[in-house]
């Protein structure tokens, strides 16, 4: 397909904001040459796409706009956890800052240095599954990051992790423009649970490429920057084999653009996967979860749960897609996105998409979008409680059946707390 | 205690008047029962008199022990002393009973300049009136009337009653959905509450329930008025007779 010529410029000077990576490995600079390719052919994102009709890309293409640092006076989202600690400001791995990088059972090097290497099991993820994931639906921003991103940590988990892998991203500068990738591959039968929080950047680009073997358990719990200026697209590329487990979920508090992207393939039988997320928003706060799930082999199970509370002009928008082609039978998809708006001024748009051959599945799919129930908000003030903290009751219940999506119940209660916090700033 | 006088009111989506004057005193201490058909407006009084949204009050007053219901928030009319057991208590997901009731306290107590209860004793509170109710623990841990059964929910609004020791009680058809046992331990639990100066309203279709719970005074309302008032006997004359004769003879 011929790029438009109109979208040239916008492609060309998606490329020239960032230098041009230095890979001495040849399987790395094949890669990015790649990227570089598919993005040129397929053009930087229009608002016209289907997939950025609710979202409009030029917001995340244009130069980036500073973005002041909140300062919430919270202590880092997962500091209570024992972890093993990643520390990056403004997108720069700080070895100072961050835990020694050696663990039981798993290798960590960073982006670069694996790069550098002649053969590495990277070389199998790394652009592999961002390449795989590029049709039917083109992700030029995830394109973009293969082809320039020199930052970030590869991790291959071989036996048991004794502890959370956490990554924190700071941010020093206002303007800070960051790219982070990571490439996660969790061998046989092996467990991983991976945190991300932070502030990143005004403008945050992150991609992750996660290969799941079979019988191993992902575990990913992300809790993004506040910042209220600040921008963010990320990635997430996961493919699944036999009887594996991913159990993704995104916390979503402040930011004027968000868009988080999860492809998953489902390629072994047996596998199970979940990406959820809660997102909360007031003012010029725009959030975008779009989902491609792939059912690509026997009785996988699959669920998408989302929720957004948005008040004061906020917007939430959910593209969650489910494709189960014929030879994907006994697969069960279920699929969830609600918007809560506290004013009527909010917008919450959801589209769901189940695209399925198989004629032995089980797939459903919800969206509501509403105010706060008053028969329950009456019962609660009824009892004696005020009518600000009988709906910051309702908020946080609606919120939570995306927080139970995460097995951990002492993460699930961090980001509960962070949430309630976040309510209780919001009143004032 | 609680003193009613001339209430008028409308449904706010509709033009159309529900109460058309009532008039109730009940003194402290004292049980008065509200019997009548459906659509009499009983539902309506108990909302009207704990606040709910989607009523306008087109005339009269409402006062407990002095102070003006009417131009308070729910919240504050709790804190005041007054209780509304639901007649279909709301299901809430996502919020904890105990968080709930904890919260409800605590708020009503911080409102009136009483010291908030820390976690050990707020449980040590609800796990004694659980215990009389037959509610067990685990009850206690779900959603605020997630997964209960009629029987659970209304022995949930008791035990709320129990723990937040409100001064009026209405119960609107507190009986209903309720076989005997589970009725018998509803009206022991409201008995026990009886104190000399704690007031119920009790509103109730049947009499049987009267039968676990005596009123002092019966009324029975009818098309938003109170139509009759008597004693016990009154609700017996309606169990026998039926609201038709009654209605018939007041007109």
């Amino acid at each position: 397909m011929a790029v438009p010529a109109k979208n040239i410029d916008a492609t060309e000077a998606m490329i020239a904001a960032y230098p041009r990576p230095n890979d001495s490995a040849k399987w790395a600079s094949d890669a990015r040459a790649r990227a570089l390719a598919t993005l040129r052919q397929n053009g930087a994102p229009l608002k016209r796409d289907e997939y950025w009709k609710f979202t409009d890309p030029a917001r995340l293409l244009a130069p980036t706009p500073s973005a002041e640092t909140l300062d919430t006076g919270e202590t880092p989202v997962f500091d209570t956890v024992g972890k093993l600690l990643i520390v990056f400001v403004d997108g720069i791995y700080r070895p100072d800052l961050s835990d020694d990088l050696t663990m039981t059972g798993v290798e960590i090097e960073t982006l670069a240095a694996a790069m550098s290497k002649d053969i590495h099991w990277a070389s199998d993820i790394f652009g592999v599954l961002e390449a795989n994931g590029q049709t039917p639906v083109s992700r030029p921003i995830a394109a973009l990051n293969t082809a320039l991103a020199v930052e970030g940590v590869v991790i291959r988990v071989s036996g048991a992790a004794p502890k959370p892998i956490a990554l924190r991203y700071l941010r020093a500068r206002d303007n800070a423009d960051v790219m982070v990738r990571h490439v996660i591959k969790l061998e046989k039968g092996t467990d991983l649970t991976l945190l991300e929080n932070g502030a990143a950047a005004a403008r945050f680009n992150s991609t992750l490429e996660v290969d799941i073997a079979d019988g191993a358990t992902f575990h990913h719990v992300r809790a993004q920057g506040r910042d209220h200026g600040r921008l963010a697209a990320t990635y997430m590329f996961a493919r699944l084999g036999q009887e594996s487990r991913l159990k993704s979920f995104t916390l979503t508090v402040n930011g004027a653009l968000t868009r988080n992207e999860a492809v998953i393939e489902l390629t072994g039988d047996d596998a199970f996967a979940t990406v959820s997320g809660a997102s909360a928003g007031d003012g010029a706060f725009h959030h975008d979860d779009t989902i491609f799930i792939t059912h690509n082999a026997l009785n996988c199970e699959s669920r998408q749960v989302f929720k957004k509370v948005l008040r004061n002009k906020a917007t939430g928008v959910f593209q969650g897609k489910i494709l189960v082609p014929a030879h994907a039978q006994k697969t069960d998809g279920y699929q969830i996105a609600q918007g809560l708006l506290l004013e009527d001024d909010c917008t919450f748009l959801a589209k769901p998409e189940l695209e399925i051959y198989a004629d032995d599945v089980v797939c459903s799919h919800g969206s509501t979008c509403g105010g706060v129930d008053e028969t329950a908000l009456f019962y609660l003030t009824s009892r004696g409680v005020p009518k600000a903290a009988a709906q910051d009751m309702l908020v946080l219940a609606f919120m939570d059946e995306s927080i139970q999506e995460i097995e951990d119940s002492a993460l699930a209660d961090i980001i509960r707390a962070r949430l309630g916090g976040w309510m209780e700033r919001r009143r004032g | 205690m609680l003193n009613i006088k001339n209430l008028k009111a409308s449904l706010e989506e509709e033009d159309k008047q529900i109460l058309k004057g009532i008039d109730l005193d009940v003194g402290p201490g004292q049980v008065h029962a509200i019997m009548g058909p459906n659509g009499s407006g009983k539902s309506t009084l108990s909302y009207v008199l704990s606040g709910k949204g989607g009523y306008i009050v087109d005339g009269g007053s409402a006062t407990l022990d002095g102070a003006d219901l009417l131009d308070m928030e729910p919240e504050e009319r709790a804190a005041a002393g007054l209780f509304l057991a639901f007649q279909y208590p709301v299901e809430i997901p996502g919020v904890g009973n105990m968080t709930f009731l904890r919260t409800a306290l605590n708020a009503q107590r911080k409102a009136r300049g009483e010291a908030e209860l820390n976690a050990a004793e707020f449980l040590k509170l609800v796990r004694a009136e659980a215990k009389e109710l037959k509610i067990d623990a685990d009850m206690l841990k779900r959603p605020v009337n997630v997964g209960f059964s009629g029987g659970e929910k209304k022995r949930n609004e008791i035990l709320q009653m129990a723990v937040l020791q409100p001064k009026m009680c209405i119960l609107d058809e507190t009986d209903s959905g309720l076989d005997v046992d589970a009725m018998k331990l509803v009206a022991e639990g409201v008995n026990a509450m009886r104190d000399g100066k704690r007031a119920f309203l009790v509103i109730t279709h049947y009499q049987r329930l009267l039968d676990h719970i005596k009123p002092d005074v019966v009324h029975i309302m009818a098309d938003g008025r109170i139509v009759k008032t008597g004693g016990p006997e009154l609700a017996l004359e309606v169990e026998n007779n039926g609201y038709a004769d009654l209605l018939n003879e007041v007109a």
